[in-house]
């Protein structure tokens, strides 16, 4: 927590100046209300159609006072378009995800920053930049990889309809959540390691010296001396990652053939035109896959925001 | 900034002695510590995201730079006959009809976003940079949408776009009187129709970027500007704006990093056609579809990442500056 809290308690310390109304305060606080009024607009509209009866918009159109409200079009696409299974799709590529990118990029944001060899930077040069890349840059060979990479197949763990193919149930990693999960480790790890190694770089090299002299191997001083000195940052990344993740589109559109292994995202955007008949149906899906990164921003919206800023402020 | 190492270093204090002799002998030292099987660690642990990094990242940037001198389809191997040099640049100067206009789109999403979205998130973020009731709510309502999946920022918008549902339509009733504008369908407008819902996300993001900056602003210097009289305008732009450069340099790649990866809203309204093409999305509907024109997806690849390169040179200069 230290970094990250210590710079707006700092600022609320100082003494609070005896308020005078200005006009200027005035206009300033209407300026953003309404802006806040135009940034709300597009979701509450969102929110009012989800809320109205398709019978009801049919025949007075969408611009007209609300007779009654219901939940009925969430019921709708929560059983008939079968939600909960997109979310568990989502959940086992975002979960294993988030977790391997962390190992990863701080193993080598620790490498390269807490011992002094002659490529480490050139390393997170590479690891930077790779991040940066628009993803279309690569998803030609990239899709050609995953078509003739062989990957064993250990069977599957089924839960009910649902099932986790261990390792790939077509010998490939084209079509599974196996190749997903791989390429968002991959490619964020570029971006995790960026941030982590900035952050660790504050710790001083002395204290894993200190660990080395007292017989800590350097898988070790990574695991319990390093990692738990970067919780605040771990915690951040770990925000941000699972929303990236989560908000991840083109990886799971192109790499992804079959409809049963969607995440929610492009899962929604499958829905549109056979499912999504009508716009109060569409409204009530896009809130539905909304929730868990509002839950998230909500709940974490201190580690967002830091996650965000460690990236860019303090290279 | 140094607070995660200070705070672990009095657990630690009872070693002060050593660790003081540890420091004057560092460079020496450092090497001697690590033993051979400590050794092989770093080289695994770095070794192992690495393979991934060269396999999956930059592995398939080279084949793309590659696969654009062929006239590959995807199947078999790529033999001899298979290269046709430059051909494929060829035609996508002079005999793509897609091309130049997707160039164009890219070059008005960048535009867009840096010459109106970010510059309204900066502003954002200055108005919200003092001691502001209600500081927060405004903050967390500017970035909302940031968290939001594209999928779903698109859908929230077809809600507002949609011919005859729409709200913009109904709203200035444009559909009473029968003359419905088709935001989304007219290819002369649905490229700012996606940028309007780009950029309700973009400045959200851009703002929490750049409070971040101001706050590391010394504020002694802004108690400085005012003393000498200076407005809070000046005060913007002669003294606080200077000491952001290296932020103002993230913005500018930010900006246009995202403006080269556009891809899932064009993909999202129409596939990425009519009015909405793309670099990006002109990749995957050549080389990812029945077409399978892998050489020239390729091709058009490669103008991307050249372009791209611009922005992530940039970056990279300033971000290891910083870190060397």
């Amino acid at each position: 927590m230290s970094t990250m809290t210590a710079a707006p308690r700092t600022s609320r310390i100082q003494p609070s100046r005896p308020r005078r109304i200005r006009p200027a305060r005035i206009a300033l606080h209407a300026f953003l209300i309404a802006a806040v009024a135009l940034w709300l607009f597009p979701l509450l509209w969102a929110i009012l159609a989800s809320l109205r009866p398709v019978s009801e918009t049919l025949f007075n159109g969408y611009l007209s006072w609300p007779k009654s409200l219901s939940l009925d079009n969430y019921t709708t696409v929560w059983t008939q378009a079968d939600l909960p299974y997109f979310y568990l799709n989502t959940l086992v590529i975002v979960v294993p995800g988030v977790i391997l990118t962390l190992l990863l990029a701080s193993m080598v944001a620790f490498c390269c920053t807490q011992f002094s060899w002659k490529f480490n930077l050139v390393i997170l040069m590479l690891f930077t930049a790779g991040n940066l890349l628009p993803p279309q840059v690569i998803i030609v060979p990239l899709y050609w990889i995953y078509l003739h990479t062989p990957i064993v197949s250990l069977g599957s763990i089924d839960i009910g309809r649902f099932s986790f193919a261990l390792f790939s149930d077509n010998g490939l990693l084209y079509d599974q959540y196996l190749g997903i999960i791989l390429i968002h480790v991959v490619f964020q790890t570029g971006f995790a390691t960026f941030v982590l190694s900035n952050y660790m770089k504050t710790i001083t090299k002395e204290i894993t010296e200190s660990a080395l002299v007292d017989g800590a191997n350097v898988l070790r001083i990574w695991w319990s001396v390093i990692l738990p000195l970067c919780r605040p940052a771990l915690a951040a990344m770990a925000t941000l990652l699972f929303t990236f993740m989560y908000n991840d589109f083109f990886w799971a559109l192109i790499l992804l053939q079959t409809g049963d292994k969607r995440p929610i995202t492009s899962a929604l955007n499958n829905l549109q035109g056979e499912f999504f008949v009508n716009y109060n149906l569409v409204a009530a899906g896009s809130l539905l896959a909304a929730i868990p990164p509002i839950i998230i921003f909500i709940a974490l919206q201190k580690h967002f925001v830091a996650g965000l800023t460690l990236g860019s402020t303090k290279g | 900034m140094a607070s995660p190492a200070t705070s672990a270093v009095p657990a630690r204090a009872s070693k002060a002695p050593e660790a003081g002799a540890l420091v004057a002998t560092r460079r020496r030292r450092r090497y001697s510590l690590l033993t051979r099987p400590d050794r092989l660690l770093i080289i695994l642990m770095v070794g192992i995201p690495l393979a991934l990094d060269l396999a999956f990242v930059w592995g398939p940037t080279v084949a793309s730079i590659l696969l654009s001198f062929t006239d590959w389809s995807g199947i078999g191997q790529v033999t001899a006959q298979n290269i046709v040099g430059v051909k494929n640049y060829k035609t996508l100067f002079t005999g793509y009809a897609f091309f130049w206009p997707a160039v164009e789109h890219n070059l008005i999403w960048l535009a867009f976003l840096a010459f109106i979205a970010t510059p309204i998130g900066m502003l954002l973020a200055v108005l919200l940079d003092r001691e502001l009731s209600g500081k927060r709510f405004y903050q967390s309502v500017f970035f909302l949408p940031v968290v939001l999946p594209l999928v779903v920022v698109g859908f929230i918008w077809e809600l507002q776009y949609a011919p005859s549902d729409g709200f913009i339509n109904n709203a200035f009733g444009l559909v009473k009187s029968g003359k419905i504008i088709d935001w989304l369908g007219n290819p002369n407008l649905n490229i700012y129709a996606a940028l309007v819902a780009t950029s309700w996300r973009h400045i959200g993001y851009i703002m929490v970027l750049y409070l971040a900056g101001l706050k590391s602003v010394d504020p002694s210097l802004r108690e400085a500007a005012k003393v000498d009289g200076a407005t809070e305008v000046q005060t913007f732009f002669n003294v606080v704006l200077p000491v952001m450069a290296p932020i103002n340099v993230i913005i500018v790649v930010v900006t246009a990093i995202e403006a080269l990866r556009a891809f899932d809203l064009a993909f999202i309204f129409n596939h990425g056609t009519n009015g909405l093409e793309l670099l990006s999305t002109l990749i995957t509907n050549n080389s990812i579809s029945e077409a399978s024109l892998i050489g020239f997806g390729s091709a058009i690849a490669v103008i991307l990442l050249v372009i791209s390169l611009g922005p992530i040179v940039l970056f990279l200069s300033r971000a290891m500056r910083a870190q060397a």
